[in-house]
């Protein structure tokens, strides 16, 4: 009896490396991380047969460095900002990915065609666009704040505010409200006035910041009061908002645009898994599917005929996106070079701001 | 019988010969027995130590990819003015970075030492394949901040791997074009402040746990033993618990709309628009800390109060004595060896203190240990890290030598 135990354990043991199917994608959590799970991970294991294993982080792209630097990569596919897939592309920490793997779309364009200009590099493939948006508790708020200037106007607005610990976007979002107009603001930002003048706009709000760090936070500050604005990621508001029904207003005045990529970290464990998890993905299809489970718009030019409805079964998805026309009047799109150069300089700039009194 | 025979066992070896192998034996086997804890002390702590205090003086990010700079600056003694020959190996050296990605490594490393640097290297090498001869006129025209005298007084000291920079970095200091050590740029200094505030704030809880903790170590010294014995599950209970959960029940009684403040708007004390920010600042991770340290404090001084028996102090008493007086020269410097040993428990579980300053220090509460922890895991500035982890650690060891001068160590007593 023991022995028959031992042999099969020992079997097992062998079997399951030479079975196992699994794919660790890592991501940023919360209702962003449900939305792939169901548009992308439950298919792709039905079809595959391959488990994907979702782990969460404030921003992937700082452990999966830590994890190339280190020489111990456990994570097979990673969501990163568009300046950090170019930043840890140039510092050859991912795997270069040929986009010919990408399916076309069902009406025969060609990938590269297919997807929004920008959204294919050497080491990245885009799936969703989102932006960083100014949002606000319509309960602790008196008034309607409706442009970028009102996050930084204490006396209209009094109350705690929450901005996200780090350099982008809160020298931007500063800037624009300062009367930057956004065609200028990263050629402002390019010069060290520029950068003070930034700093010193943040500076009129500092003392009533709550800083967050992941994007799961935002929502939860709103609602417990603790700020009555915010900066968030836009589909997290939406989500805790119509599909929660919390009594939040997003702000478009002002937002940053960027995208989200999938990449592969230099030395993943299953490389081709994950090329076959981020061709899949990345379909038509499965980026329309994506969108309606929040608020962000698919990479591709083919899927959005194909967005509907909110799971709610009655929201309509397209008003609420970030690239809607009506929400586009004063926004910004990232500037993926300016950070990719200058993330390190800023964020050292902004921690040293944040410490100093 | 003229000669003493030597001392012989039953099988005829010299006794001293047989016994040390005894001894030998025995000596191995106890050995044998803290060999495990020898290695996992070597395995856990020498050998990560080791390595720290080796990263913080070594970094060959630029030296290992910059193959014919390093060449040039080796060939060529410093003050030497970059010419043709230098340009041309940079150029070379920036082909080779495009080819094997290493820009964005190359440039950090250089940042560190000269900030708002990176982006040249990135950008230089993506165009690299595009300079041709003569490479001082393309560098120069693609950048004119490639003719910087301090970006090659940079690289140049770059181009060894064993730098000291990462220490003048960790204490607000870099290098101007000369060469020679100067502040680096007011609103670049940050550690400097930061290990002031650590040590101030570190030396504050101290002092807070030592008054919070002598009279609740007092008391359950003198209660009978089946009292003392409850109030100490008070005094144990919450040092039993997850350290998490008691940083952030703080959370949830202090913040704006906690527990405290909505009391305080409830009796009427304070009002609405005014309700107290009491966390996610200084405030906030000196409470937090205060409690959470205040055990490390009590025990050592209870384990000392509890054997000072009674009767020295009656004794002050009948000699006629104030009961301050009977306090402050009988009781009380016999407790000091108590003080002393909670006072450096939790000045040095302070100054290293992590999780509760970065979930209750907000801005102003940071301590130079969140710093550390950013380097490590968010900047992945290692060498940084790893020489403001030292210059902490040297820190400790300092205080520790004042105080073994000023107090000495044997009056330590833990219990």
């Amino acid at each position: 009896m023991r022995k028959t135990l031992i042999l099969t354990t020992a079997l097992a043991g062998f079997a399951i490396p030479a079975t196992a199917q699994e794919l660790t994608v890592m991501s940023w959590g919360g209702a962003y991380e449900v939305s792939q799970v169901e548009a992308y991970n439950k298919p792709f294991e039905a079809e595959m047969g391959i488990s994907v294993n979702m782990v969460a982080a404030d921003n992937p792209a700082t452990p999966i460095k830590a994890q190339v630097e280190a020489g111990n990569v456990s994570v097979d596919v990673a969501d990163v900002e568009y300046s950090d897939a170019i930043r840890l592309c140039d510092e050859g920490l991912l795997e270069v990915i040929d986009t010919s793997i990408l399916p076309a779309a069902p009406d025969g364009t060609p990938a590269e065609d297919d997807f929004i200009e920008g959204a294919l590099t050497d080491c990245a493939v885009a799936n969703i666009v989102w932006s960083t948006v100014m949002a606000y508790n319509t309960e602790n708020v008196e008034g309607t704040p409706d442009s970028i200037d009102d996050f930084f106007n204490l006396t209209d607005f009094p109350g705690q505010r929450g901005l996200r610990k780090g350099a982008k976007a809160n020298l931007e979002m500063a800037l624009m409200a300062d009367g930057v107009p956004a065609a200028e603001v990263y050629d402002m930002l390019e010069t060290d006035e520029g950068v003070d003048r930034a700093f010193a706009k943040l500076d009129t709000i500092k003392d009533s910041v709550v800083w967050w760090e992941a994007g799961a936070q935002p929502p939860q500050l709103l609602a417990d009061g603790e700020v009555v604005m915010s900066t968030a990621y836009n589909g997290r508001i939406f989500n805790a908002a119509i599909g929660e029904g919390q009594p939040f207003e997003i702000v478009w005045d002002g937002q940053i645009l960027d995208f989200d990529l999938f990449v592969i970290p230099k030395g993943a464990p299953n490389k081709e898994e994950a090329l076959q998890y981020i061709a899949f993905a990345t379909d038509t299809q499965r980026l329309a599917d994506q969108a309606s489970w929040i608020s962000y718009g698919p990479a591709r030019l083919s899927s959005g005929p194909l967005v509907g409805l909110y799971q709610d079964g009655e929201t309509a998805m397209g008003p609420h996106m970030p690239t809607a026309e009506a929400n586009l009047e004063n926004a910004l799109v990232n500037n993926f070079e300016f950070w990719a150069d200058r993330d390190v300089e800023l964020n050292e700039r902004f921690n040293s701001w944040l410490a100093s009194n | 019988m003229t000669d003493a025979a030597p001392l012989t066992t039953a099988d005829g070896r010299p006794l001293k010969a047989s016994l040390a192998s005894a001894q030998a034996r025995s000596r191995r086997r106890a050995f044998l027995l803290v060999l495990p804890l020898l290695l996992f002390i070597l395995v856990t702590f020498v050998v990560p130590i080791g390595q720290m205090l080796f990263r913080s003086v070594h970094n060959d990010a630029f030296s290992a990819n910059m193959p014919n700079l390093v060449a040039w600056f080796a060939e060529n003694p410093a003050g030497t003015d970059p010419d043709e020959a230098a340009f041309a190996a940079l150029a070379a050296d920036l082909l080779l970075a495009r080819e094997n990605r290493t820009a964005g490594q190359i440039g950090t490393r250089v940042n560190y030492d000269l900030s708002g640097s990176r982006s040249l290297f990135t950008s230089g090498a993506r165009s690299a394949n595009r300079y041709e001869a003569p490479f001082r006129e393309a560098l120069l025209d693609k950048d004119e901040d490639w003719g910087d005298p301090q970006l090659w007084q940079v690289m140049r000291s770059a181009s060894s791997a064993y730098t000291g920079s990462f220490y003048l970095a960790a204490v607000d200091a870099t290098r101007d074009e000369t060469g020679a050590i100067t502040w680096a740029a007011e609103n670049r200094q940050i550690y400097i402040d930061l290990f002031v505030r650590t040590l101030l704030l570190s030396a504050l809880i101290t002092f807070l746990t030592f008054l919070l903790g002598y009279p609740i170590a007092h008391l359950l010294a003198t209660l009978p033993l089946r009292y003392s014995n409850l109030l100490m599950i008070f005094v144990l209970l919450p040092f039993w618990t997850s350290l998490l959960v008691r940083t952030t029940s703080w959370i949830v009684l202090l913040q704006q709309q906690g527990v405290v403040n909505s009391t305080l708007v409830a009796t009427g004390i304070i009002d609405d628009g005014n309700r107290l920010s009491m966390i996610y600042n200084q405030a906030g991770t000196i409470i937090a800390m205060t409690h959470i340290l205040l055990p490390f404090m009590v025990l050592p001084l209870y384990s000392v109060m509890r054997p000072i028996p009674p009767s020295y102090v009656r004794a002050a008493r009948s000699l006629g004595a104030s009961s301050w007086k009977a306090f402050r020269a009988v009781y009380f410097p016999l407790t000091v060896p108590g003080i002393a040993a909670g006072g450096l428990l939790v000045f040095i579980l302070a100054v290293g203190y992590y999780i509760t300053p970065a979930l209750v220090g907000g801005a102003s509460g940071q301590l130079i240990s969140n710093l550390i922890a950013y380097h490590m895991t968010t900047s992945l500035n290692w060498s940084l890290a790893a020489a403001l982890a030292s210059i902490l650690l040297g820190l400790v060891l300092l205080l520790y030598w004042l105080y073994d001068r000023l107090i000495g160590i044997d009056n330590l007593k833990l219990g």
